[in-house]
């Protein structure tokens, strides 16, 4: 008997690509930003900051919106992507993106405070060794912040597969495109005798979740018991 | 040759440093807080000067006339720290081999594991060496960037009695096996009689006197016999 009918793997699936896809594309800009915040002083970067935080202040339902005006067909983005063949609205491209907005301040708070945990001593040593700003940061920085990433890269993941409000708002809800575990999860429950189906899934979101973040913590005591060793 | 002509400040702390020595090894001697880190931050490139000009033998690394200031990763300086920052990640071999020049010979590494005495070491993280140990790694691996001078920050500090033998040791050996230019910033005598051949004494961020090494060793003898006279 399959745990899962369908439909609600077909969810289950599309919710893990989406939340995988969006953490992994997010990841690059989030570390640059983080290393930013963490490193450089400059002109305007309480406002940065800031804005940086809106999608985690703001109604989810409100940041779904705003990518739709930018991202939808009439949007001033959305045009440009739809002329090249690359549109996102109504796609599951489009719900990768309403999560990844979701995830990004909570991937660049962590990294933040994982960059700021580096000792700068170790760096200057680096430097002084002849390695480039590139090399101390792939060789030196990166891996000394690895703790903070992984916890980062779990807690992100867990937020976009958990991605609601502003995912529905922004791609709707089609089958097998942009209806993901969480929007399959509430359309259950708005239809008689979904409640069984409802319960599933439920128990497959806590799953999930649950899977993240041990897998992040015995990531962790794998490399620190590697630092350890030998 | 060492040419230091520069003024740096820092927070409250000023610092204005003129001397030429064509000591192969000098020493900067003083108290705590009297500039002598801050001296060699400046040679090393992590400190930049207000003013003036820094070379090694015959080498500008700093003119603030010409606009010229080497970055601390090309400055080709083995800079050995007052805590060893040897990277917690890295294996001792690991962090031997941080600063090789990719064409470097296996056989200058295995010069320096011997001559440091680290063949026992190699396979370890730093986090499991005793103080002298990881003392003699990070000179190690500031040697096998295959520097033109070395900077050693108080190399003796934080150690026991049988660590600070043991170090010095080694330092006395390289100084015989390696003619090179050595700046030590040292408050202790005993270290500057052993590794230096001519001493600059600072206090309060000024130069206040520059001697052979015997001359100082007498002044120091005279200075211990009669310690109530100052």
């Amino acid at each position: 008997m399959n745990l899962l009918n369908h439909d609600e793997t077909v969810a289950l699936l599309l919710s893990l690509k989406v939340a995988a896809v969006a953490v992994a594309c997010s990841l690059p800009p989030a570390a640059a930003l983080a290393w930013l915040l963490a490193r450089r002083r400059f002109a305007g970067k309480p406002l940065l900051e800031t804005v940086l935080l809106l999608p985690l202040i703001l109604p989810p339902v409100v940041t779904g919106y705003v990518l739709l005006e930018l991202f939808g067909h009439q949007g001033a983005i959305g045009r440009v992507l739809d002329a090249w063949h690359l549109g996102v609205a109504f796609r599951w491209t489009g719900a990768a993106l309403a999560a990844g907005v979701m995830a990004f301040p909570l991937l660049v708070v962590s990294l933040r405070s994982a960059f700021e945990a580096v000792d700068r001593k170790l760096e200057q040593a680096a430097t002084t060794l002849g390695a480039d700003a590139w090399r101390v940061f792939l060789r030196v920085s990166l891996p000394l912040s690895l703790p903070g990433l992984v916890a980062g890269l779990a807690l992100a993941f867990a937020r976009a597969f958990g991605e609601f409000g502003a995912t529905i708002t922004f791609v709707s809800s089609i089958p097998g495109e942009t209806r993901t575990l969480p929007i399959a999860l509430y359309e259950l429950l708005e239809t008689p005798g979904g409640e069984s189906g409802a319960l599933r899934l439920t128990w497959v979101a806590v799953g999930v979740a649950l899977i993240a973040t041990l897998g992040a913590a015995l990531l962790l005591r794998g490399s620190r018991s590697a630092e350890r060793a030998a | 040759m060492i040419e230091l002509d520069f003024a740096l400040r820092r927070d409250e702390f000023s610092l204005q440093i003129a001397l030429q020595s064509q000591a192969r090894a000098l020493a900067l001697f003083g108290p705590s807080g009297c500039g002598k880190t801050s001296t060699l931050h400046a040679i090393a490139g992590l400190l930049k000067p207000g003013r003036g000009r820094i070379a090694l033998d015959g080498r500008v690394l700093f003119d603030s006339r010409s606009g010229e200031n080497v970055p601390a990763a090309r400055r080709r300086l083995g800079v050995v720290f007052q805590e060893a920052r040897l990277f917690p990640h890295l294996s001792v071999r690991d962090n031997l081999r941080f600063g090789m020049p990719r064409n470097s010979s296996p056989r200058h590494f295995d010069a320096a594991v011997q001559l440091l005495g680290l063949g026992a070491l190699l396979q370890r993280k730093p986090g499991r060496l005793s103080g002298g140990q990881a003392r003699r790694v990070a000179i190690g691996r500031a040697l096998l960037c295959e520097p033109l001078a070395l900077l050693l920050d108080e190399p003796l500090s934080n150690l026991h009695r049988e660590a600070r033998a043991e170090v010095l040791q080694h330092l006395r050996g390289l100084k015989r096996e390696l003619a090179m230019t050595t700046l030590l910033v040292s408050h202790q005598a005993d270290e500057v009689l052993a590794l230096a051949d001519a001493v600059a004494q600072l206090e309060d961020g000024r130069l206040r006197d520059v001697l052979p090494v015997a001359q100082f060793g007498m002044r120091d003898a005279e200075t211990r016999a009669a310690p109530e006279s100052r």
